[in-house]
């Protein structure tokens, strides 16, 4: 097969009744999958399906810093890599960094270092590597979802998750979640990363025409999304350790048997 | 791949006296919280560029030179020119800036200024169409950074739009294949005029147009883009920490205020 058909344009973003392409209502979120610890050789790890989206993060650290100038002698330092797969997006991404991934690399670590323990681990380097395998819009935001999952599954000690979750205008109207389309015919997209406990919108960034007040209706739209992914990363958190404790109960047991 | 930035050691050292001044309603060059630096404007220095802007922002040095030149357009935009925003750190500007490729610095700075112009539809690509998905006028905004004093993001906003508002150039019509050059200037097509306006939280405190020890101790930035009627265009934050919904939303407000102030002064300096 050389050639997949190319999406098209819809004739409408918004039905009649209000409802959008993939059939969600404005404030409405996309299904949200999440998995904790799914490769071997990271320290941490997670896989977010968000939408189409599928991101793999994985993390490595504290580890001591390559090169060893970039260490700091009172914290941490924290990196990241955002980067697309060439087969992730309608057209073949070029492999080589892009411009725009190296500026969501510096958001997306920008918007985890405040929940992270930096000064626990001088001279160290904690590793995020966010892979994006298919991309269908809000990719920066599921990617810090994923990564502040697996930040904690690598035993990183955190403050808190970082949930997020992006926010556009369709046809006039504020919706959630935008997806791939809505973000490519709409008129805005405002990405935002929360920290609830600490209140603090740790990425925020738009493009497109908003009016403040659009502004300030979309960011609590966000907000209220954020709160609900936040609780959907603790649930996934939960899972992955009631599974080793399942694990662990059923192996004491042969053993008594043994 | 990014990697957590190393605060110079001096910096360090005046953190606590740069927070405390700013706690106690002062600032490192005895400004309020609310006002912005001197801004001094010119265009036209330099004359083989169809528009430019050298801008003063307080001791920021910020150099602008737009060039229009035929090129060939995205093929999934063929009836439109094409935009394209770079920007150069060098390290004549600050003892902070390295030679070699640009940083991650520098890029965010062009892709933020890129996208108030792009955004708010600043330029008219449609008339820069000469062959439709053959020729179009493509419009080279370069950025240079020739003193760092802080502030760097709102410096070349406003040098760029100061320097496509004074961007002059031949008109371009196609003749066959070949694209003739007809005489006399025209101003290149301005829709509309985005404004950056980027606000630190230094403490517990939002400052607009941080100086350069201001940024260094600051818990966060944020870049609010407003275009011509108010409305945002487009917005950035950077660094380690966040704002509250309730800073945000101040924040906003204050740059519709600081936006159209700038412009005023951006527009009357480049009518010369």
């Amino acid at each position: 097969m050389e050639k997949l058909p190319e999406p098209k344009q819809p004739e409408k973003l918004i039905d009649d009744k209000g409802i959008r392409i993939d059939g969600r209502r404005l404030d409405q979120l996309r299904p949200i999958k999440l998995e904790v610890g799914i490769l071997d050789k990271a320290d941490g790890s997670a896989y977010i399906e968000q939408g189409k989206n599928k991101i793999l993060v994985g993390v490595y650290g504290p580890r001591e810093a390559h090169p060893k100038h970039i260490a700091l002698p009172d914290r941490a330092v924290l990196r990241c890599r955002y980067r697309m797969a060439p087969f992730s997006v309608d057209e073949r991404k070029n492999p080589a960094p892009s411009r725009r991934e190296m500026e969501l690399s510096k958001v997306i670590r920008e918007s985890l270092e405040s929940v992270v323990l930096t000064d626990l681990y001088p001279r160290t380097t904690i590793d995020v590597f966010i892979e994006v395998l298919q991309s269908d819009g809000g990719s920066r935001c599921a990617g810090i979802t994923a990564a502040s999952l697996a930040l904690a599954d690598a035993g990183i000690p955190m403050r808190e998750l970082v949930a997020a979750c992006a926010v556009g205008k369709i046809q006039g109207h504020m919706a959630l979640d935008l997806s791939d389309a809505e973000d490519k015919y709409g008129e805005a997209d405002l990405p935002v990363a929360w920290v609830p406990n600490a209140n603090l919108v740790t990425l925020l960034q738009m493009d497109g025409i908003l009016t403040t007040s659009e502004f300030e209706k979309g960011l609590t739209m966000a907000l209220d999304a954020c709160k609900t992914i936040h609780g959907m990363q603790q649930e996934a958190l939960k899972k992955k350790y009631l599974v080793i404790k399942e694990v662990a109960e059923e192996r004491e047991e042969t053993e008594v048997v043994a | 791949m990014s990697f957590t930035p190393q605060l110079p050691p001096v910096a360090k050292l005046e953190q606590k006296t740069v927070i405390d001044l700013v706690a106690n309603g002062k600032r490192m060059d005895d400004r309020t919280a609310d006002s912005y630096r001197p801004l001094q404007i010119q265009v036209g220095l330099i004359e083989k560029a169809n528009g430019s802007a050298q801008v003063y922002l307080g001791k920021s040095k910020v150099l602008v030179g737009v060039k229009v030149e035929t090129g060939t357009p995205f093929p999934d935009t063929p009836d439109e020119g094409v935009l394209t925003v770079n920007a150069e750190l060098g390290p004549l500007a600050s003892p902070l800036f390295e030679t070699g490729p640009p940083s991650e610095q520098a890029i965010e700075l062009a892709r933020v200024i890129d996208r108030g112009i792009r955004e708010s539809k600043a330029v008219d690509m449609k008339s820069l169409v000469l062959l439709k998905g053959k020729k179009v006028q493509v419009v080279f905004v370069d950025i240079y950074i020739l003193d760092h004093d802080g502030n760097l993001i709102d410096a070349a906003s406003i040098g760029a739009l100061a320097a496509l508002a004074s961007a002059k150039l031949l008109k371009a019509e196609l003749k066959g294949d070949e694209v003739v050059y007809k005489p006399g200037l025209h101003p290149l097509p301005l829709n509309n005029h985005p404004v950056a306006v980027t606000f630190a939280k230094v403490g517990k405190t939002i400052v607009v147009d941080p100086v350069l020890e201001e940024e260094q101790v600051m818990n966060a930035r944020l870049t609010v883009t407003i275009e011509k009627n108010g409305n945002i265009c487009a917005m950035q934050k950077g660094g380690l920490s966040g704002f509250t919904q309730d800073e945000l939303k101040t924040i906003v407000h204050l740059a519709v205020q600081k936006a159209a102030e700038n412009r005023a002064k951006i527009l009357a300096a480049a009518k010369g």
